[in-house]
């Protein structure tokens, strides 16, 4: 290792020239080759200190999120549980009447789904396509034992749902374990009778609005964050250090304190029985039966999530003030131009990198939110990450979930490579 | 930022309403933080000021909440306050648990995550390492992917593998998923702190070092170790507090019975605000605060020694 | 190696040391499991010397469901409402219990016919019943409060906020009630998209005025802090928040939807022979007689009945206040367990792209 060391310390001083190109080493290597070698050792250490952590990250971050994508195009649970419907699906195909031989496969797929309970599991895929498919399933599975040929007269008596040319055309989708009909259904999108890709119904519209919403939420956030760090961060960047250092704890502080302490405190403050609240009916500017609804909707989630991340805004912008030179708006200034034409000019155009920075950092973090929406937005202030948390814990329609967090990934990513390309990760900074 | 002399009126007014905006914006970002701890103190069951607050009545002030934070849980609560019901306390008392909870989840996460990440900070730092950019932005990335996204992904994961189940000598690991996930999420923190430290950092320092004869493991423990370590601990620091402060991910692969300091105020909010979650954000805050103290000092002495450090 | 030994080493001293027998016990929370706890949970290990760890979530159903399909149990005994139940048995996911561990009552008559009808399925242990009522906090209201279920839809006569659970079931009943159906054509008109279309169109008249609660001990709290006037609620939490805590609330029996709840055991649950000795020993005659007196809820067996005394404070009669009383069934409605087991989810979508848009 020393002698390692200082093998990579004279090849470094000693760059090799075109005059020098015959030199060699003490034993007799030449000096191109040992140096080679020497940066290939140094790679090759650097790259195995990184080793240990990247395996890590890869294991417990980047596996588990890869087969959480898989989820959202494998959807086994009707595809597991139909032997004969899906050698018949195999035999005929799309847009073949479905038969005898068709309703004979359902009615012995029926009868093994009621043996083995998995009638709940099969009719809950169709239902994600076809909704009301659930309970005819379910249904008709308890009936199947009794039925008697023909099948494709008995099925139909029991319901006649059975005998619609959409259920059929959703069963042989999901008698394959992959597809993407969830991310149809994650952008409001539907199959129609044809196998075309259609909006689906107004009133089960949520999703692709709400990715909008997501996005113009979390656009509002920065701009007011924005708004708000400048002066601030201004004030900060020109103090002299030891008045701007004491100020900083004003952001810092926020900054450590814990989101559920922070989220608390504004159910404290915005809460119809809250401070604000409280002070306004006190002073007489709100009657008392007319207190003001701002948590547990839109608002409680913007104004909360503008505290939670304007320190995000304010540090980046502080950082790229504080080296910025205050004769150049001077120089400006002597030159005639108005105060709010230096600032504009001169000082503005200055800030832009950190408002990229601070921007980009607090639009990314919004985008994905998740506590604060969930405590104090109600049913009006939920976003994305609420939705795929729902999926996942209340309605376990696992697929869809994985579908909605696989297309909120893609966007944070985006975000997260034009941050890199314009910022650079190496200038994230924290405190 | 004193106005010069010559500033016109305009100036002078705008300058004046300047610093009240500056003002109103530091209210915003510290008035919520501090409301709670007088709240925290109300007699009664609101959060709000009482009448008797308002007024500096000793009697609308108590520390019933407080308390309540001990005896919530307990076995039997309402005995003499002797050694047992300490110990009682600190068997039973479901506040006292979900810390002792978080304590442990945070360190054995903070470990993992210093230790793996400073190694790595210090490959990463080097002119050599190769794919540079990829591998920094892999290791900053759980910082950057929304939470649920990770939540979810370890869910599934962790169920996969039934790492509850997982035995060290017969021995049931416990939170073993959680310490694990949260150690992912303060990797970034450590990273980004380390090789900031790193950026001032001479190498010919080390080069000195082997060439005066250490070997690589004194180098690092008498010439990098100390010149890097208050990058370490703020990297430690910042690990502690994600962990200490995370839900989500204990949400969603924490078994019913691990409770966490933030899982518990998670469900006393949505259940119940009582003004005991307000006792429990006091103490939270008053923790931040010796953060952000101990940060500081740390930073100084960074910037001490950096600044003896050659080059 | 040395590390993981000493990090081995170092935990033990915090860990809680395994025990010998246990059985973990999901449960609804507050004052629910509290009555659960005191009735079951206490006598069970006094009984027995087996642990019970009971842990709470808002509906146990859904983590259950989510352990079984995920593959990773660590639940032994839920408590769920018999629709859930009904649908988790349907889809294979829990254990089927054999009725003759049951208790006989102490007359000797069989578990089977000392239960109420429809109490006991081949997954479900019924334990209680329980009504989704509606109550209001008296302290808002002078002279002028709501009688009956049409009040808490009529947002002209009372403007208030109003709290609700963040689901269909119940809230859809409500609104169709609310809106003149008897409560015998509740579930015929639920089940064309007429009537759905009926009942969202009655919430859409509130929907700006409602808050909406996830957890059974929110809405006491919603009321108690008066952020809503009224709120639907399980009437057992309404009950003991006004005998326990002196809350001025007042319940309205009328257009309630009453169901049953029971314990049931998720498929490869880790505690088996505990878990079903626990739910057989709660199936008690004196066991679910007990627990009506820590909660308002009714027995689901004859025998428990004429053993219901006072609260267990002693303060007041039980009797009077558990859903299943003649005087509290004038309009009330019997939630159908086979319409929710088939129609949970087809709703539930629909009501989240409401509650979306």
């Amino acid at each position: 290792m020393g002698k390692q060391m200082t093998d990579t310390a004279n090849s470094l001083d000693n760059r090799p020239t075109q005059a020098e190109i015959d030199l060699t080493t003490v034993d007799g290597t030449p000096l191109k080759a040992a140096l080679a070698n020497a940066q290939k050792r140094a790679r090759r250490r650097a790259l195995f200190l990184v080793l240990p952590l990247l395996l890590f990250v890869l294991i417990t971050f980047l596996a588990p999120i890869g087969q959480m994508l898989l989820r959202s195009v494998h959807n086994p649970s009707f595809s597991d549980h139909i032997p004969n419907l899906s050698v018949w699906f195999d035999e005929n195909p799309a847009g073949t009447e479905p038969g005898e031989a068709a309703y004979e496969a359902l009615v012995l797929d029926l009868r093994s789904m009621r043996a083995d309970k998995t009638m709940g599991i099969a009719g809950t895929r169709i239902n994600y396509d076809l909704p009301g498919s659930r309970s005819l399933f379910t249904s008709t599975a308890r009936k199947a034992g009794a039925l008697e040929p023909p099948f494709q007269e008995a099925v139909i008596a029991t319901n006649e749902k059975w005998a619609n040319p959409k259920l059929w055309q959703v069963m042989r989708g999901a008698s394959s374990a992959y597809t993407v009909d969830f991310y149809l259904a994650a952008l409001d999108r539907t199959r129609d009778v044809n196998g075309d890709i259609v909006a689906v119904d107004d009133d089960r519209k949520i999703y692709a609005a709400n990715f909008l919403k997501t996005l113009f939420l979390a656009g509002l956030i920065t701009f007011c964050c924005l708004i708000l760090a400048f002066p601030v961060a201004h004030l900060l960047a020109t103090l002299p250090l030891r008045q701007s250092n004491l100020l900083m704890i004003f952001v810092l502080l926020p900054f450590w304190t814990s989101l559920l302490v922070r989220t608390t405190s504004w159910i404290v403050l915005l809460q119809s029985q809250g401070v604000v609240n409280d002070t306004l009916v006190a002073t007489g500017i709100v009657a008392d039966e007319s207190r003001i609804q701002m948590i547990y909707n839109q608002t409680g989630t913007i104004v909360a999530m503008i505290h939670i991340l304007l320190p995000f805004m304010i540090l980046p912008l502080y950082s790229v003030m504080r080296p910025i030179n205050p004769s150049y708006v001077r120089a400006a200034r002597s030159l005639g131009a108005t105060s709010w034409t230096a600032f504009r000019r001169i000082y503005l155009p200055q800030t832009i990198p950190g408002m990229g920075a601070g921007g980009l950092l607090v639009f990314i973090l919004g985008v994905g939110y998740y506590i604060t929406p969930a405590l104090v937005g109600g049913a009006s202030g939920q976003l994305i990450s609420n939705f795929i948390a729902f999926h996942m814990q209340k309605s376990l329609n696992w697929s869809l979930a994985a579908a909605l967090a696989t297309l909120l990934l893609l966007m944070v990513l985006l975000l997260y490579w034009l941050y890199d390309r314009l910022v650079g990760i190496d200038n994230l900074k924290l405190g | 930022m004193a106005l010069p002399k010559h500033a016109s009126t305009l100036e002078r007014v705008w300058h004046y309403t300047y610093l009240v905006i500056c003002g109103l914006i530091f209210l915003f970002l510290i008035a919520p933080i501090l409301i709670v701890i007088p709240l925290s103190f109300n007699a009664e069951p609101y959060f709000t000021f009482t009448q008797k607050m308002m007024s500096f009545d000793p009697e609308g002030f108590s520390t019933r909440w407080y308390d309540l934070l001990l005896t919530f849980g307990m076995s039997a609560p309402d005995v003499a306050r002797d050694g047992s019901w300490w110990a009682d306390v600190w068997q039973n008392s479901a506040w006292v648990q979900a810390a002792k909870n978080s304590v442990i989840v945070g360190v054995f996460a903070t470990i993992f995550a210093t230790v793996l990440g400073t190694i790595a900070a210090l490959g990463l730092s080097r002119p050599e390492m190769p794919y540079r950019r990829l591998i920094m932005a892999i290791l900053i990335s759980p910082m950057i992917v929304p939470i649920i996204i990770t939540a979810t992904g370890l869910f599934f994961f962790y169920s996969s593998i039934q790492i509850s189940k997982w035995e060290l000598f017969g021995w049931q690991i416990p939170y073993l998923g959680i310490i694990l996930a949260h150690a992912t999420l303060g990797i970034p923190f450590v990273i980004i702190t380390v090789t900031a430290t790193l950026v001032g950092f001479d190498h010919s320092l080390t080069r000195a070092a082997a060439s005066l004869g250490a070997n690589p493991r004194t180098t690092f423990f008498k010439v990098t170790m100390p010149l890097i370590l208050p990058g370490v601990i703020s990297g430690a620091l910042f690990a502690f507090v994600t962990s200490f402060d995370e839900v989500v991910a204990v949400l969603f692969i924490g078994a019913f019975d691990e409770q966490t300091i933030p899982r518990q105020m998670w469900n006393g909010i949505r259940e119940q605000i009582s003004p005991a979650i307000l006792s429990v954000a006091t103490i939270l805050v008053v923790i931040s605060i010796l953060l952000l103290t101990v940060l500081e000092l740390l930073r100084r002495r960074s910037e001490r020694l950096r600044g003896l450090s050659p080059g | 190696m040395k590390r993981t030994l000493l990090i081995a080493t170092a935990m033990t001293g915090f860990a809680f040391a395994a025990q010998a027998a246990e059985v973990t016990v999901l449960g609804w929370g507050g004052a629910y499991t509290k009555s659960q706890s005191e009735a079951y949970h206490k006598p069970f290990t006094a009984e027995t010397g087996i642990t019970v760890n009971s842990v709470d979530a808002d509906n146990p159903a859904t983590p259950i469901k989510a352990q079984v399909e995920a593959g990773n149990v660590t639940i032994d005994v839920a408590s769920v409402e018999f629709a859930d139940g009904i649908r988790l048995c349907d889809e294979g996911l829990l254990e089927e219990i054999d009725h003759s561990i049951l208790p006989a009552a102490p007359d000797g008559t069989p578990a089977t016919d000392d239960f109420l009808p429809g109490s006991l399925t081949e997954c479900i242990i019924g334990t209680d019943v329980y009504a989704t009522v509606f109550a209001f906090n008296a302290s808002k209201f002078d002279g002028n409060a709501p009688t009956s279920i049409a009040d808490f839809f009529d947002p002209a006569a009372f403007p208030g906020k109003r709290g609700m659970r963040k689901t269909a079931k119940a809230n859809l009943e409500m609104a169709l009630m609310a809106d003149g159906v008897p409560a015998a054509e509740v579930y015929d008109l639920l089940g064309t998209d007429e009537g759905v279309d009926r009942a969202f169109a009655k919430l859409d008249e509130i929907k700006d005025m409602i808050v909406w609660w996830e957890a059974g001990a929110q809405p006491p709290q919603l009321l108690a802090d008066g952020e809503v006037d009224m709120s639907t609620a399980y009437n057992g939490r309404i009950f003991n928040a006004v005998v326990g805590e002196q809350q001025p609330f007042e319940i309205i029996w009328d257009g309630q939807v009453y169901e049953f709840e029971g314990y049931v055991i998720p498929k490869g649950a880790p505690n088996m022979e505990e878990a079903k000795a626990f739910v057989a020993f709660a199936a008690g005659t004196e066991a679910l007689a007990k627990a009506a007196e820590w909660i308002s809820y009714g027995p689901p067996r004859v025998s428990s009945g004429p053993l219901v005394g006072k609260y267990f404070d002693g303060s007041i009669e039980m009797g009077p206040n558990l859903p299943t009383t003649a005087a509290n069934l004038t309009n009330a409605l019997a939630s159908s367990n086979d319409f929710w087991a088939d129609k949970d989810t087809e709703l539930n979508e629909r009501f989240n792209a409401w509650l979306a848009n």
